[in-house]
């Protein structure tokens, strides 16, 4: 009976945090945007895109190396090194640009997003902000959401811009690779809308997923240092987990049925 | 209320991503070339398909002129009946040319080869809707393989 009530309990506390998490999406969404939020936005694209850059520039550039090595040593048993191109840049654009962006975002931006968001709660600079009449959602949380929203998706291209760009560096000028093969069947293979746009669209869907994962981690923390650091955790978990089941569900969506 | 500093830094952000879009949509995706723009739509039927697919390439002399639409079986004879859409950019072809499925390469993906036939007076060019009567099918490996083995049986 005490393991039933437990499960009950737990199934609860999942459901009213989804409610919790809802409401908070909403009143950040559906504030009418206001024009004095904009450089407030701005500076959060700063905070959370232009300081992410050397990560996924970094990041894209190896993942890119690493990929035209591994792809050269097995192609080129087949005499197919000149599909190295397609390979590097599709699985880049498909799947490793957006889902890697997203989790390096999670782990770069959103624990710093959950981190700010529960300190300011626990030092009450929320509920102090709402004495004043101003709303946190609209002052804190919509800025944060949008510039996340906003910058996923150019740190998505970049990186697999940055990646095919790393694929050439290994492939064609050390492995020798002819660069006319590399880019050609490269652009006879890859797709501007099926895969290009569809790489774009799932990463906007991730930012808004890690995004609101980590705003909401932060406004429902326990304001205590324990809570705070628990609630950092969880954002990056929570937010990994998601991207993965979500891409998954995607790809199933876009690639999966001819 | 924000520095100069952030500012500039954010319209570097955007800019790199511009730059990259500009760079994805030009070095490495086809937007699609063939395909998009005005297309005329024309019929093949072939015995055998083999591994020709949706989007497969329509190519004169290795040039991609068009891709092919659909493929579905006719009802009555069962025959497969492909449908090609060709760049209206290419719209003067004669009646006699003829359609054959190729493969590039040894294991590569299969297109379709189309060889322009003569034109002489008399003879209309090819319209939108218009069947092209001489067609050849896939060669399938085992097929060619079987008639080799039966031939030197008989030997």
């Amino acid at each position: 009976m005490e393991a039933l009530a437990k499960l009950g309990r737990s199934t609860l506390d999942k459901f009213s945090a989804l409610g919790r998490a809802t409401f908070v999406l909403l009143g950040a969404v559906m504030s009418v945007p206001q024009l004095k939020n904009i450089p407030l936005t701005i500076k959060q694209i700063y905070v959370v895109g232009v300081q992410s850059l050397s990560i996924i520039i970094v990041s894209g550039l190896f993942i890119g190396m690493v990929m035209a090595l591994q792809g050269y040593t097995i192609l080129v048993d087949y005499g197919a090194e000149g599909s190295l191109g397609p390979m590097v840049a599709l699985s880049l654009l498909r799947e490793l640009g957006p889902v890697v962006t997203a989790l390096l975002f999670a782990g770069r931006a959103g624990s710093a997003l959950t981190a700010e968001i529960g300190l300011m709660k626990a030092t009450e600079q929320l509920s102090s902000l709402e004495m004043m009449a101003v709303d946190p959602l609209r002052r804190i949380v919509a800025p944060r959401l949008w510039a996340g929203v906003i910058s996923m998706p150019m740190l998505a291209i970049i990186f697999s811009a940055v990646g095919i760009l790393g694929g050439h560096l290994v492939g064609v000028d050390w492995l020798g690779v002819d660069a006319g093969s590399y880019w050609s069947i490269m652009q006879s293979t890859v797709e501007w809308n099926e895969d290009v746009l569809n790489g774009f669209i799932k990463s906007i869907v991730f930012a808004f997923v890690v995004t609101w994962i980590a705003i909401f981690k932060g406004y429902d923390s326990i304001p205590t240092s324990e809570g705070i650091s628990a609630a950092t955790t969880q954002t990056v978990v929570y937010s990994s987990l998601a991207v993965l089941g979500l891409d998954f569900v995607l790809t199933a969506i876009m690639f999966g049925i001819e | 209320m924000i520095s100069r500093k952030t500012e500039i830094w954010v319209g570097l952000f955007v800019a790199l991503a511009i730059a990259a879009t500009l760079m994805l949509a030009l070095n490495v995706a086809s937007k699609g070339s063939v395909g998009q723009g005005e297309t005329y739509s024309l019929f093949a039927k072939f015995d055998n398909i083999g591994g020709l697919k949706v989007r497969s390439s329509v190519k004169v002399g290795g040039v991609t002129i068009g891709r092919v639409e659909s493929i579905e079986l006719d009802p009555e004879d069962f025959t497969p009946v492909v449908k090609l859409s060709i760049s209206q950019q290419y719209n003067l072809f004669p009646e006699t040319s003829s359609v054959s499925i190729l493969t590039s390469g040894l294991l590569g993906e299969q297109y379709i080869g189309f060889q322009p036939g003569f034109s002489i007076d008399g003879i209309e060019n090819l319209k939108e809707g218009d069947y092209i009567a001489d067609t050849k099918s896939a060669l399938v490996l085992e097929d060619l393989i079987g008639q080799f083995l039966f031939s030197r049986d008989s030997e």
